[in-house]
């Protein structure tokens, strides 16, 4: 009845403990509060049954924040392991705990912080870019957002019951193999990634389908924002990843379920294999992240060196080239695996091509700068320092991606640094900068400047403390995921140094969460027009906040720039007001993602009458929705005046 | 406080941590960039070319980044304001054409520095190689001298400037077979056997360890690699021979067993066929009679490279 769930699952050390006892307060914390302001029916029927893209993309950001925090805990408590274990000391973390919380920062970080921030500025901005009313696929759009919060609820629960995977946030097989990972934590790992796999897969089909149908007339390809055209870049490389994921993790979950041997150690499993799948997924999803980053400062650096983007084309193709590349370059992350020299120097070499548009970029943005007028709001400093951090991110990546040198720097703390400068300093930056760009043209009012700028050189100061002497240890031929150093190696005190980095960083993330707050408390102060920074893009050419309907007419696009087009030579021919057709709200999508919770937890704990209820939820939720013809309303235009 | 000074304190306090990163690190052994052996040597040269080349493209970046952030800036009335300029072919040709011409270079590096760095290849020094069997256990390392006929665990020792051929497999999750001062590393899996080739060009005592991540007492799985004078590993040999440990195939099964934080321990005798045998156990399904025939351990590919057959499928 209970499969492999007891009450053993509950009992944990004090640590332990004190996570789960955060989970539960917060929940009933947030459930608490709903009752007291009574604002339960609000949030059923403006958010959670929603299908506007706008505040599934703002839902998508909420949870990328909060999730934030989880990983910055989780992170402080590696920084504060590594900082106490140390000759006869021997922290407060045990082995099996400290790789639990390793595992989790990685999986977390990029599966719920870095990818749900990409898709809640895709979805916010997109459609508004393009001229569109809302996404193709509407409540596929909904559908995606709780498949996401489906495998997000699934990592956390880990924390309450049981205990998540010990194993690294790709989890290697062998490793992963029941015979080494007996517990559920593997478990955990595979459906909380399947559901939101999924969840992602469906964006990636939606938002191509968006990009391919839905712009306003007159937008022709070249005439798309470059955000846009990285977000297609970025979607495209979705589709084709995405599944290899899926695929990969079904395998591994069939060895753990079924006793079948695609990667276990006998009867001719391959952990090669595996390794080689699920970096065919993991390096475009590194690319995933980034190009919609890139759009971002493409569609910043313009708006506030109050100049035309240098080298559209050339951006254009620049994107392209990354998303073909991306594909022919996965074996660099395991050049020490023992592949043959001529294998691991094609891929360090097509590893290197990718720089050759990585740096044509950076070069546009420069040429951007060049002879514009620069107003250094915190946008275009968040893009300064993605630049600096970022090309340096860029110069280890290209130096690793030389066999030779790789297998001097594989696995050790200078690759920990490396992919952190590209993740913190490239994707989150970026999304950091698009968030203080675009945030008045939904809320109505900017983000304090000042707590911002605070905010932005805590980042810069703690980015430095804490990783510059990673890339020193890893010199020094320290290895990742140690969970003890010995006091002979000379590491502990640089290990102390990037403990206090992290501490700076975590001071970063409260000053970010205090501008919004104080902004949100001064919003009558810092309001906003519809065009606060002088855009030069469709969004802007709507009013603020956003109607749901997004435009009252759709717009005709004349060029690049369209909106800085329309100010320039404003277009006297007025359009028709015509009745509008918009999605009925539904909560369908929550339904399905909540039987896939079902099934997905009763998967991990083998509870299989659970798993079929949760499956028969999803099929039933599907068929419903398929048969429901009342899917849309008009809006009708004597409303729109 | 003006933003410019925001802007001075912090760019002070990173380059004060910058100096404290250095400062701490002086009197330790950085690895990477003091290395004892030919291999190392060779990647650490390779890194300086490397990294040389990219600054090239790196300091261009930085310098007209901060040029330009300052001079166009909007209150310097005296900068050229061209809002509309936004295509220039000539400079755009110059865009593509300096970083596809240094990877162009870095492409020739890579592609004869990976053949001459090979980790199979044998190092060109006259001397003959000694052949040294690794096994990663949970949580140790398991050093087999087929020609001495003994072992050792979390502890290697070889002469010095004589090239050493490892052999390296696993019983246990994936590692990686690290000696950072002597050169790059090689992955250690179950039923593969990948090889290295190292020299030590001193006399000392390298520290060695697992670089991939292999569960609980994966933090210990590290040991000593000592490199001596041919006499006085000659003179090893013979004290650990006359060691009465004997390392049979039952032994190693109580050895494979998992633990950490492992003490070193020497095996003066060995069972011949040990590494094969560890080797293939994961290869072929179990078989009925534990002693697997002459010619499915030919099969184990000892000459180099992981092997893909699979006998017995």
């Amino acid at each position: 009845m209970f499969g492999k769930l007891t009450l053993d699952a509950l009992i944990h050390g004090p640590i332990e403990t004190f996570g789960q006892l955060s989970v539960v307060m917060g929940g009933l914390a947030a459930v608490g509060l709903l009752f007291y302001f009574k604002r339960w029916k609000w949030l059923w029927s403006e958010w959670l049954t929603s299908v506007d893209h706008k505040k599934i993309g703002a839902m998508y950001i909420i949870l990328s924040f909060v999730m934030l925090l989880r990983g910055g805990i989780d992170a402080l408590m590696m920084r504060g392991q590594q900082a106490l274990a140390v000759g006869d000391q021997v922290g407060f973390l045990t082995p099996d705990h400290f790789a639990q919380i390793f595992s989790a920062h990685g999986v977390i970080m990029i599966f719920f912080v870095a990818m749900p921030f990409m898709f809640g500025l895709v979805n916010l901005v997109v459609p508004l870019q393009i001229g569109a009313r809302d996404v193709a696929y509407p409540f596929l759009n909904s559908l995606s957002f709780w498949l996401t919060i489906a495998g997000a609820t699934l990592v956390n629960l880990s924390l309450v019951l049981g205990e998540f995977a010990a194993t690294g946030w790709l989890a290697y097989p062998p490793l992963s193999e029941l015979a080494y990972s007996p517990g559920v934590g593997v478990d955990y790992y595979i459906w909380a990634l399947q559901i939101a796999g999924v969840g992602t897969l469906l964006s990636g089909v939606n938002f191509i389908a968006t990009i391919i149908k839905m712009r306003a007339p007159g937008m022709t390809l070249m005439r798309m924002p470059i955000f846009v055209w990285t977000a297609l870049g970025s979607m495209l490389l979705v589709i084709f990843a995405f599944p290899i994921l899926t695929a990969t993790l079904a395998m591994l979950s069939l060895d753990r379920l079924l006793d079948m041997h695609f990667f276990t150690t006998d009867l001719g499993g391959s952990a090669m294999l595996y390794v080689n799948l699920i970096w065919a997924w993991g390096h475009p999803e590194v690319y995933i992240l980034i190009l919609p980053a890139f759009g971002v400062f493409s569609e910043i650096v313009p708006v506030f060196a109050q100049k035309r983007l240098f080298g559209y084309t050339s951006m254009v193709v620049a994107t392209m080239l990354i998303v073909l590349l991306s594909f022919v370059v996965w074996l660099h992350h395991f050049f020490t695996m023992g592949a043959g020299a001529d294998v691991n120097a094609f891929f360090g070499i097509m590893t290197m091509l990718i720089s050759i548009p990585t740096g044509v970029k950076i070069f546009n943005w420069l040429f951007t700068m060049f002879r514009g007028r620069i107003i250094f709001a915190t946008p275009m400093l968040w893009f300064m320092g993605f630049l600096v951090t970022f090309t340096i991110g860029g110069m280890t990546g290209v130096l690793m991606s030389v066999p030779g040198v790789d297998f001097q720097l594989h696995n050790s703390l200078f690759l920990v640094a490396h992919f952190h400068n590209m993740i913190i300093g490239g994707v989150l930056f970026g999304f950091f900068a698009g968030l203080t760009y675009w945030f008045p043209k939904f809320m109505g009012f900017t983000l304090n400047e000042k707590i911002g700028a605070y905010a932005f050189w805590c980042w810069i100061v703690g980015f430095v403390t804490a990783f510059i002497p990673l890339y020193a240890l890893g010199l020094m031929g320290m290895t990742r995921r140690l969970d003890y150093v010995d006091i002979a190696s000379g590491w502990h005190s640089l290990l102390v140094v990037a403990a206090v980095g992290a501490c700076i960083i975590a001071l970063a993330v409260c000053l970010q969460a205090l501008q919004i707050i104080v902004s949100v408390w001064q919003r009558k102060k810092h309001v906003a027009g519809g065009d606060p920074w002088g855009g030069r893009t469709l969004e802007w050419s709507t009013a603020t906040p956003v109607p749901f309907y997004n435009f009252r007419t759709i717009p005709q696009v004349h060029g690049r720039d369209a909106f800085w087009m329309q100010k320039q030579a404003p277009h006297t021919a007025a359009h028709e007001v015509e009745d509008i057709v918009m999605p009925k709200n539904t909560a369908m999508g929550l339904i399905i993602a909540g039987a896939s919770f079902l099934f997905g937890f009763g998967m991990i704990w083998q509870l299989w009458w659970l798993a079929i209820v949760g499956l028969i939820g999803v099929a039933l939720g599907i068929i419903i929705r398929s048969f429901d013809d009342d899917i849309e309303y008009v809006v009708p235009k004597e409303q729109l005046t | 406080m003006k933003p410019v000074h925001v802007l001075a304190i912090s760019l002070s306090a990173c380059a004060c941590i910058l100096g404290l990163i250095v400062f701490l690190m002086q009197g330790h052994t950085i690895a990477i960039l003091a290395p004892k052996g030919l291999l190392a040597k060779e990647e650490l040269t390779l890194i300086t070319n490397v990294v040389s080349l990219m600054l090239i493209v790196a300091i261009a970046v930085f310098g007209l980044a901060f040029f330009f952030a300052w001079w166009y800036r909007r209150s310097n009335t005296r900068a050229v304001y061209s809002p509309n300029w936004e295509h220039g072919a000539m400079s755009e040709l110059v865009w593509w054409a300096i970083p596809i011409e240094i990877v162009l270079v870095l492409s020739a590096i890579t592609w004869s520095s990976t053949h001459a760095l090979d980790p199979h290849k044998a190092l060109a020094i006259a001397a003959p190689p000694l052949t040294i069997e690794v096994v990663a256990l949970s949580w140790k390392w398991l050093f087999i001298y087929p020609e001495q006929h003994i072992a050792a665990v979390q502890s290697v020792r070889f002469p010095v400037n004589r090239p050493i051929q490892f052999l390296i497999t696993a019983d246990a999750p994936m590692n990686s077979f690290w000696i950072p001062e002597l050169g790059g590393q090689i992955y250690a899996m179950t039923g593969m056997s990948t090889e290295l080739n190292l020299v030590a060009d001193h006399t000392g005592t390298f520290a060695g360890r697992s670089a991939n991540y292999s569960g609980d007492g994966f933090a210990q799985m590290n040991f000593t690699a000592e490199a001596v004078s041919g006499s006085d590993f000659d003179a090893w040999v013979e004290s650990v021979r006359q060691s009465s440990e004997s390392l049979t195939l039952h032994a190693y099964d109580a050895l494979a067993k998992p633990s950490q934080a492992n003490p070193p321990a020497y095996y003066g005798n060995v069972a011949d066929t040990l590494y094969d045998t560890i080797l293939m156990k994961f290869m072929a399904p179990a078989r009925p009679d534990d002693s697997l025939p002459d010619s499915v351990i030919q099969a184990g590919d000892r000459s180099g490279g992981p092997s893909m057959g699979m006998p017995g499928m």
